[in-house]
């Protein structure tokens, strides 16, 4: 059984109350950081954890606060990015669902940490209930004294304001959750400047994603060197995994970084293996954007050795032979998925979230999500499969910002894994017609 | 000074200064620009075209930069070196680029007001496929009116934002902008509210295709039979420098001059624009330099013609 910092007190009665939350350690962190902390202490003790970026991209969140701009008088501003917007990722909804009070505790000591007056919480439309929960555990925390001016006595003062968006992926992007915040249409900005320089409303701004603020709370409580002894590596502390797909048990999980895939998969703790007793085919193991693995290399490195849930191994050989963690959107398909009408899904999202800023993603995503409806509705031609990949190619790295990036990175791991779905898609026509068709394997030796 | 290096060509240029405009300043092989506008604030970084490849980010820091990066907002740092018509990766992406600004715009040059002066036609030429892959149904809109003098063709937009930008800093209030998102976002006015204060009209020569176009000119003439003149007149409004476009002794439209890069040189209003159409409003200062290879001076000036003031102007 892995340690667990955030889902620890996840069961215990009146959790999401300020007076359930305090009797089960809640509001320490608080205390400590401000009252026997100065904030750089704060920071340090970030960064000795090790704490990487929880949203996806993995960025040190140590070294991300280290670049917020103090040199100016203006104001500074902590945002936290709650529009989990990912397909596959459903970890902070538990989170704030459940222990708002983990969310705002970490948002007040971080914003300590940051020197920041006034933070907020960006939450995406769709989680409008959530919305209600943390409005009403700040309300609590302002009543407590957590809150608003003069906190505890020690003279630092703080604002927390929840804001939904509308419902757009791109929000998610922190530069268009900047813009979207002031009121704009959500646009992603060009960098540089970088938000930590010029960010919402010109001033200093750090985003940072719920799971990292809230993993600010048990670092401060037991310190950072405490919270490095978890993970292997440079992959620190506790991870949420969310797993869904066709496994017996999905939900959020708790795992210590560097548990090994196949432990995760198939051990009762987690996963607890493969539903209706069938085979795993492939696995998606950090939210729609990332590569798709197939089996053979999703349990053993392209070195043969195990491969862990961590950052490093699962980054393992580049996108050849590896995908990344990213946000922890683990999606788990059986030998009865097909990977086509898996890409083509994912593909619709990206084509129907894109925000048109920049010509490659606007104009490509459509293409690549229509191509791949052609062949998942059996009109596909085999020069198709070729044309995606062209497609994909113009699309990654030349865009505004990473949605570009992860609209072309699973179209392209499909087909460098599974091309052969692909072709028998294509040379099978009368077969796919079906809405739950499988790719036969032995179609495979009766080639034209 | 910053000095940076654009396909093996070094220059001196200002602390802030892009890429783009160091390119402009060196004068050949300088990245294209459809979004990117010199005189409008936040342009640019949206089309992807002026795609560049730093091979090394400055002397303090040599190590190049991962992706490619758009030169139009990228400042140059001392010591860059950047590699443009040089990279065949730039070469490739910029190609590709150009294929998806494609896919939705409709190849109706025949009938479209802008060809001859069009930003895209000119890059399609240069870097586009002679066949589209894309075989499905093009977005189609209506044509809406903006203004009584202005039509906005949205088939045509490659979404540039350059108007919207017009909108926002040359006109006292915005009453157009950007709707809906991905590939069926669109520029419309708030329920078809006419777009209408006195500098309007830019948005049509900020435009680099064919989807704002002049009503007053519309179908009148290709621009190639027309023959641009530089005039003058005392406007209250704005300079009233401009250039007016002739078919014989006929003023056909009236824009603002344009630079080498197909900039604005100055903004006009639009009584210039849309209601001075007599020579006898105008002090002509002779005829507007056009570029050899521009298809505007086919049939009209088989020997460069030198232009004492214009010339100063292009060399600023």
């Amino acid at each position: 059984m892995g340690r667990k910092l955030l889902l620890e007190n996840l069961d215990k009665p009146e959790i999401n109350t300020i007076d359930g939350y305090i009797k089960y350690g809640g509001y320490r962190a608080l205390e400590k950081a401000l009252k026997s902390m100065t904030p750089d202490e704060v920071t340090e003790e970030v960064k000795k954890s090790g704490l990487r970026g929880r949203g996806g991209a993995g960025f040190p969140t140590g070294m991300k606060w280290s670049f917020l701009d103090k040199s100016t008088d203006k104001p500074r501003y902590l945002l936290c990015n709650a529009d989990e917007s990912e397909p596959g990722t459903f970890k902070d909804r538990l989170l704030m669902e459940k222990i708002p009070h983990l969310l705002v505790e970490g948002m007040i000591v971080s914003s300590y940490a940051l020197g920041c007056r006034t933070s907020y919480i960006y939450i995406r439309g769709e989680y409008m209930f959530i919305l209600r929960i943390l409005e009403k555990a700040i309300a609590e925390a302002y009543a407590k004294g957590y809150l608003g001016q003069n906190i505890l006595g020690t003279g630092y003062s703080l604002d927390l304001h929840v804001h939904p968006g509308a419902g757009a992926y791109i929000c998610g992007e922190e530069t268009a959750l900047i813009e979207s915040l002031e009121g704009k249409r959500g646009n992603p900005r060009i960098k540089p400047p970088f938000p930590a320089i010029a960010g919402l409303y010109n001033c200093p701004t750090i985003v940072n994603n719920v799971e990292s603020i809230a993993a600010v709370v048990p670092i401060v409580n037991n310190g950072g060197e405490d919270y490095a002894k978890i993970g292997i590596g440079k992959s620190t502390g506790t991870k949420l995994i969310s797993a869904s797909g066709n496994i017996n048990k999905p939900g959020v999980y708790e795992i210590e970084l560097g548990v090994s895939v196949e432990e995760f998969i198939y051990s009762d703790e987690y996963c607890g293996g493969i539903a209706n007793g069938l085979d795993i085919k492939a696995c998606v193991p950090g939210g729609s954007s990332v590569p798709i693995l197939p089996k053979d290399l999703l349990f053993k490195q392209s070195d043969g050795s195990p491969r862990l849930m961590t950052y490093e191994s699962l980054s393992e050989g580049g996108f050849a032979t590896g995908s990344m963690l990213g946000s922890g959107g683990f999606i788990v398909f059986d030998e009865k998925a097909c990977i086509v009408r898996n890409t083509w899904n994912f593909a619709r999202f990206y084509h129907h979230e894109s925000c048109g800023q920049c010509s490659p993603c606007r104009e490509g995503t459509g293409w690549m999500e229509r191509v791949l409806h052609n062949i998942e509705y059996g009109h596909g031609k085999m020069e198709d499969i070729d044309l995606l990949w062209d497609i994909q190619r113009k699309i990654e790295g030349n865009t505004i910002c990473p949605l570009g990036d992860a609209a072309a990175w699973p179209v392209a791991a499909a087909i460098r894994h599974f091309r052969h779905e692909f072709e028998y898609h294509v040379k099978y026509p009368h077969r796919v017609f079906d809405a739950d068709h499988v790719y036969q394997p032995e179609m495979k030796m009766q080639t034209v | 000074m910053p000095k940076v290096t654009i396909d093996d060509i070094t220059i001196e240029v200002p602390a802030g200064t892009t890429i783009l405009e160091a390119a402009r300043q060196i004068g050949v092989n300088v990245p294209p620009a459809m979004c990117y506008y010199s005189k409008l604030k936040g342009s640019g970084g949206k089309c992807r075209v002026c795609l560049v490849k730093v091979t090394k980010g400055s002397d303090k820091d040599p190590r190049p930069m991962p992706k490619l990066v758009a030169s139009c907002r990228t400042t140059v740092m001392d010591g860059m070196e950047v590699r443009n018509v040089t990279s065949p990766e730039v070469i490739e992406a910029r190609r590709g680029v150009v294929e998806f600004l494609l896919v939705n715009h409709p190849l109706d040059c025949p009938i479209c007001d802008q060809a001859g002066e069009c930003h895209l036609q000119d890059l399609s030429y240069d870097h586009g496929l002679s066949k589209s892959r894309y075989d499905f149904e093009r977005r189609t809109f209506e044509r809406i009116d903006i203004g009584d003098k202005i039509q906005l063709h949205m088939n045509r937009c490659i979404l540039c934002y350059r108007c919207t930008q017009v909108a926002e800093q040359l006109t006292p209030e915005r009453k157009h902008g950007v709707l809906y998102r991905g590939e069926v976002s669109e520029i419309s006015t708030f329920i078809a509210t006419a777009v209408d204060n006195e500098f309007s009209g830019n948005m049509i020569d900020v435009c680099p295709v064919g989807a704002l176009t002049d009503k007053t000119f519309r179908f009148k003439s290709r621009v190639w039979f027309t023959k641009p003149m530089y005039a003058h007149r005392n406007c209250p409004t704005c300079s009233g420098k401009v250039a007016l476009w002739y078919q014989g002794e006929e003023v056909l439209r009236v824009t603002s001059r344009k630079d080498k890069w197909g900039e604005s040189e100055g903004f006009i209003c639009n009584e210039c624009r849309f209601d001075k159409k007599n020579t006898s409003d105008w002090t002509i200062e002779g005829p507007a330099p056009v570029d050899r290879h521009s298809v505007i001076s086919q049939n009209h000036y088989e020997l460069p013609y030198e232009l004492p003031v214009n010339q100063k102007k292009l060399s600023n």
